[in-house]
């Protein structure tokens, strides 16, 4: 029975969850098909599970809100059995839990002998994470979603989403690329069947290409290799979800029970303890620590340790020093007025600050978005970049158009469909009014308005025809209309062009113009923010009527 | 590797075999880095993208004066009307061998649905597609190279699942796939063209006729921009003559302007269904120019002098812009 042994079956669940997590990854993304004509295009699958299982995210989200974004309810299913239970969640089933599992078992030279015993003895640094967590439930409940920026899943699908798949892809691309331009038949041939098979697997349709795509890449590796110190350094002193499975673990009725007349002190339970609480004998098992991996139980020669129901001996409970945990607190109560104390979206918005179809106003955006990346990783322009500096601190890695990069596509709702929280909320073509049922009397969802810079456009500055921007615009009536001009060319010669002006009314904002200048580098027609339908304030017109 | 406990001291020499051979390690070593610096240093040249040359050119099929040259055929279903207007040229037998490899080319260039008439009739597509066949084609290849989000495009226009269905092999235009070529044009020089369009024997254009505010249509020859990868965006600003330079390079066996659903205001993306018109017709021609000539001419009311692009491709000796020469069957189901 070694195949069912309860270590075993923790093996199999860790893979099973992680190999879903990373499908759905791989199918957070349009890959069309050649066989339906469908015209509602939503993704088949719910790309998104792992968020609606978070209970932090949901607390977030119930905080920021006052109340719960539809499918987040499905926390519950996390949340109660950890009530009585404990974090099985971290152990069992978290994929990055499970990734740091895996590197927390290689050799290191690091982890020997007594130094290795010892890294996983219980340490009082393992609080961090509670202290962590107090910050960001606190700055939650003021209206920030800056929990994103520990949630083990926004961690897990910014870095692997925007960094390291596609650095995986181009890679393999390139490798492909090899094989397929070899001089050898044999070796094109077997180019050919991995780029088919690599192709219905995991490569992407087009290179995807993300800002900060280096930095959010190198800073997962640095968590990873962190192992190689203290083993899931990341779960034992920064993860605010296995904070509050922890802290909410404290009344479950499962324990381990240590029968100290048998242990002999080998240690042995210590060797491939993932969470740090201390199941050896003689001092208190640190029941919140714990992610019920199993592993001492399996280990001990002795038989001496057993999880048992309503265990009758005394534990450890997280123990938290008043001051810290009130600094963590005060921390989070003070982080949010200061990155709001800034300019900002109240006072001076940043031009390029061009939200996602479907967003809510900024403050309620940032408080719902939790930076996870879904909303990038689904785009099929590449268009949604992570924000650096343009939402300001607090909006790091939010999301942003670049019109440059990508423009919104008019059908198109994914990133409405795959936000967990509702900070793009969920909209269908037809809402966003840009495809479907054009000229109705709704009014369509608008990300800001485009502006010419004539100095740069070939009409305008150097008599040249062009008006591809015209072509693009996917407004009907267009929002880009022309005037025919009599212009000079150098040698002075008259010449008719067609000159490019925006209607500002019937602007939808969703950057085709900027994406299809054939300036190359600095585009003579561009995007701003405002006028997007999701503000009352940044806003030209005086009564911006449909268009 | 071991490390000894304590190293030899200073009075142990190397053996002499030991020495010649460490010698002869390192003369090896400079000599093979000499040798391979001196032959890449030759090798030097200003770095330059490969330009792809074998490309079959010209698919057009000998005249025949017992068949007309264009026809315009009028009814109520779209795959009828493909039948009966290339049944009108002599059917698809003429134009179509046994074996050949064929290309359809509609226009798939945008996010939208049939209805909106800024892309070809799926209906019309995939009744070519079934003629070929019919007409012992080896494989039927349906593509374009879309200025909207190509999946998007290639699904929510209705081709890609009808072209499939009619046995079509429909092929995405996978960023992989483009090639330097030279196209031999008076302003196209080289540029990236999707390599599906290169070596195939005929190629049957199937463009839908729509407003366009530069040139004042598209059709038939504006088509062929959806061929050309890299900065199409650029063609613009010498639009009629890049145009030439394509239908050029191009030459089609077959043109057939769908003008089931002709969109009339803001092309060539529309949206609204206002602007489209149900003319349910389809112009069919072996002469790129004429029958361009002609949609323009009965649906636009624009003449030829309007559209300078048309005889320019005449005096490249394309076709003809005066279709009122050829011989035209005009038909009504």
């Amino acid at each position: 029975m070694r195949f069912l042994k309860p270590t075993r079956l923790r093996l199999y669940s860790q893979i099973f969850f992680f190999a879903l997590f990373l499908l759905l990854l791989l199918r957070t993304e349009f890959r069309g098909s050649l066989t339906s004509s469908g015209q509602e295009i939503r993704l088949p699958y719910p790309v998104g599970l792992f968020f609606r299982l978070d209970p932090l995210v949901a607390a977030s989200n119930a905080l920021a809100s006052h109340a719960l974004y539809k499918g987040l309810l499905v926390s519950l299913i996390i949340l109660i059995p950890t009530l009585f239970f404990g974090r099985f969640f971290c152990g069992w089933i978290c994929p990055l839990g499970s990734i740091h599992h895996f590197f927390g078992s290689l050799k290191s030279e690091r982890k020997r002998g007594k130094q290795w015993v010892d890294s996983n003895r219980y340490k009082r640094w393992q609080n961090t994470k509670y202290y962590l967590m107090a910050a960001v439930v606190v700055a939650a409940a003021l209206g920030s979603g800056i929990v994103g920026w520990l949630d083990p899943f926004s961690f897990l699908v910014r870095s692997i989403g925007l960094s390291i798949l596609p650095g995986t892809n181009y890679g393999l691309q390139a490798f492909l690329r090899l094989l397929e331009q070899s001089p050898w038949g044999m070796v094109q041939g077997i180019g050919a069947a991995l780029h088919f098979l690599l192709g219905a697997l995991v490569l992407n349709f087009k290179q995807p290409y993300f800002r900060q795509g280096v930095w959010l890449g190198a800073l997962f590796v640095f968590i990873i290799g962190l192992n190689f110190r203290i083993t899931r350094f990341w779960c034992r002193a920064i993860c605010p979800l296995g904070a509050l499975l922890g802290l909410i673990s404290r009344w479950s009725v499962l324990g381990l029970v240590k029968d100290s007349a048998k242990c002999n002190d080998c240690n042995r339970c210590l060797l491939r303890c993932q969470g740090g609480d201390d199941p050896i004998g003689g001092v208190a098992w640190h029941q919140p620590e714990c992610h019920l991996c199993l592993n001492c139980v399996g280990e001990c020669p002795e038989h001496a340790l057993q999880f048992k129901l309503f265990p009758a001996q005394q534990t450890e409970g997280a123990n938290l020093q008043r001051r810290k945990l009130l600094t963590g607190l005060a921390t989070g109560a003070a982080v949010v007025p200061l990155m709001r104390s800034t300019p900002g979206f109240a006072a001076e918005r940043d031009e390029r600050l061009l939200r996602p179809p479907g967003s809510v106003d900024e403050g309620f955006f940032l408080a719902r978005c939790i930076r996870c990346g879904e909303c990038m990783k689904v785009c099929p322009n590449n268009a949604l970049q992570p924000a650096l500096s343009q939402a300001g601190l607090e909006g790091l890695w939010t999301p942003i158009l670049v019109p440059r990069i990508g423009y919104c596509e008019t059908s198109c709702v994914l990133c409405s469909q795959v936000c967990p929280t509702g900070a793009i909320w969920e909209i269908t073509a037809k809402e966003k009014g840009w495809s479907v049922d054009v000229g109705s009397a709704r009014k369509p969802i608008r990300l800001g308005t485009a502006f010419y810079d004539r100095g740069r456009c070939l009409p305008w500055a150097m008599a040249t025809d062009c008006i591809v921007c015209e072509e693009w615009c996917p407004t009907s009536p267009k929002a880009i209309y022309f005037r025919p001009a009599e212009v000079f060319d150098a040698d002075g010669n008259p010449k008719q062009v067609k000159q490019p002006y925006l209607d500002a009314a019937k602007c939808v904002g969703c950057g085709a113009c900027e994406k299809a200048c054939p300036v190359q580098d600095r585009p003579a027609v561009y995007v701003t923010s405002v006028g997007e339908s999701r503000s009352r304030s940044n806003q030209i017109l005086l009564n911006r009527t449909k268009g | 590797m071991t490390i000894p406990e304590k190293m030899e001291s200073g009075t142990a020499t190397l053996s002499r075999r030991e020495a010649l051979i460490r010698l002869l390690r390192a003369a090896g070593l400079g000599a093979g880095a000499a040798g391979l610096g001196v032959w890449l240093s030759q090798r030097s040249s200003h770095p330059q993208e490969a330009i792809a040359s074998s490309v079959k050119r010209g698919h057009s099929i000998a005249p025949n004066p017992a068949l007309p040259e264009m026809a315009v055929v009028e009814g109520d279903d779209p795959a009828q009307l493909a039948r009966q207007a290339v049944e009108e040229l002599g059917g698809m037998n003429r134009f179509v061998s046994r074996g050949d490899v064929v290309l359809v080319k509609p226009n798939i260039g945008w996010d939208r649905t049939p209805e909106q008439a800024a892309n070809t009739n799926p209906s019309v597509v995939a009744e070519m597609v079934r003629q070929c066949l019919q007409s012992g084609a080896k494989r039927v290849l349906v593509t374009d190279v879309s200025c909207n989000e190509a999946r998007r495009c290639f699904q929510r226009s209705g081709i890609a699942a009808a072209a499939q269905a009619a046995g079509a092999e429909v092929i995405l235009p996978d960023p992989s796939r483009f090639k330097e070529v030279d196209l031999n044009g008076e302003v196209l020089t080289t540029w990236q063209v999707f390599d599906a369009f290169l070596n195939v024997d005929k190629i049957i254009n199937l463009p839908i006729a729509k407003h366009h505010a530069l040139t004042g249509t598209t059709l038939g020859m504006k088509n062929w921009y959806g061929i050309l990868g890299g900065s199409r965006n650029q063609l613009h600003q010498k639009i009629h003559e890049s145009l030439v330079d394509l239908a050029d390079f191009m030459r089609p066996t077959l043109t057939v302007v769908d003008c089931y659903r002709v969109l009339l205001r803001n092309g060539p993306t529309g949206g609204n269904l206002e602007d489209v018109l149900l003319k349910k017709t389809l112009v069919v021609s072996t002469d790129p120019v004429a029958v361009d000539a002609y949609v323009a001419k009965s649906i636009w009311n624009l003449d030829a002098s309007s559209l300078p692009y048309l005889g320019m491709a005449a005096r490249r000796g394309l076709g003809t812009m005066e279709f009122e020469k050829l011989r035209i069957r005009i038909k009504t189901i």
